[in-house]
């Protein structure tokens, strides 16, 4: 899951990662730093660990004040790497 | 007989470091302070509770985000349900915010640099059981030290708590180390009994260190838990 500064809220380290970036040249309009944090839930099916993982979010992995996440599944095969099953 | 010191507790999380000098302060103003580890799920005996600065659990995550769920949280929750008098003090502020005792949220300092100094607060509401001592519009010199200083509350929120009255310390003009919205320094909610502040009175209680105003901040602490130790006799 990815949690971002909410947009409007001040994010000072993706300040200084733009400010950083323009100094070596880039052409960088805005950056935002948050987090990714990855799980391993065991769940029946993907819809359930979605409901899971965001219930996580609500009450630890995120502050709904200052802060938004994103949840990706992605569901392993035997003998195939991880992919995402929805985005 | 009524005990002469009140006792309050003091918690202890894993990574505080300002425990000690709270016990410490608390006793100098004839206070009783009990340390409380942050794995027991009842308060002792106790008529205030301090959460004291620090990095409780080392503020992964977000500073005071783990730290909500030690079991001696729900017990905290509790006391202050029942209108016991709590006071959050730099971490401990961060722990009430994210345990949603307290509004609002500490973020980084708006400069992303670690603040060590003093700092001029001014005194917004002296009626509350933790500035009883102080005067409407009186300037504290009290240190701030931390990284996650930056007081954030939505517009809305943050329109509620001035027109309550919920803001308990400002800091003074040109004086605020971290970004935070208004000046906030400190805030109660908004029944009164729970206050959180990022400056620490507990490390200006005596001039020779620079300065004493924090006693007066404390000791309205201290008054309080008496008077309930007093009521409860």
């Amino acid at each position: 899951m990815l949690v971002r500064p909410k947009d409007g809220i001040l994010d000072p380290q993706g300040q200084a990662v733009e400010s950083s970036l323009r100094q070596l040249g880039f052409a960088v309009a805005q950056a935002r730093v948050g987090r990714v944090v990855d799980l391993d839930v065991d769940a029946p099916t993907p819809a359930a660990a979605r409901a899971a993982v965001e219930r996580m979010c609500e009450q630890l992995l995120a502050n709904p004040l200052i802060e938004r996440f994103h949840v990706e599944i992605a569901v392993p095969a035997p003998g195939e790497a991880e992919r995402p099953v929805e985005a | 007989m009524s005990r002469v010191d009140p006792r309050i507790a003091v918690v202890v999380f894993p990574g505080s470091n300002d425990h000690d000098d709270a016990a410490w302060a608390l006793a100098a103003l004839g206070a009783d302070p009990v340390p409380v580890w942050h794995g027991d799920p009842r308060l002792p005996d106790v008529a205030a509770v301090v959460l004291p600065g620090g990095f409780s659990y080392g503020d992964y995550l977000r500073p005071g985000a783990i730290a909500r769920f030690a079991p001696v949280m729900d017990a905290v929750r509790a006391f202050a349900g029942a209108g016991g008098p709590v006071l959050g003090i730099c971490n401990g502020f961060q722990v009430l915010c994210e345990a949603k005792l307290l509004p609002g949220v500490l973020r980084p300092n708006a400069s992303l640099s670690f603040v060590c100094r003093d700092v001029r607060v001014r005194v917004e509401q002296p009626n509350t059981p933790f500035t009883a001592r102080c005067d409407s519009g009186q300037t504290l010199t009290i240190p701030v030290k931390h990284g996650d200083g930056c007081f954030f509350a939505p517009p809305d929120v943050l329109a509620e708590l001035e027109a309550r009255g919920q803001v308990v310390f400002r800091y003074a003009e040109g004086e605020n180390p971290n970004g935070s919205v208004a000046d906030v320094a400190g805030v109660v909610n908004a029944r009164g009994n729970v206050m959180g502040l990022m400056p620490h009175p507990e490390h200006a209680v005596d001039p020779l260190l620079g300065s004493g105003d924090g006693a007066l901040v404390l000791a309205s602490l201290v008054e309080t838990a008496r008077h309930r130790e007093l009521a409860a006799a």
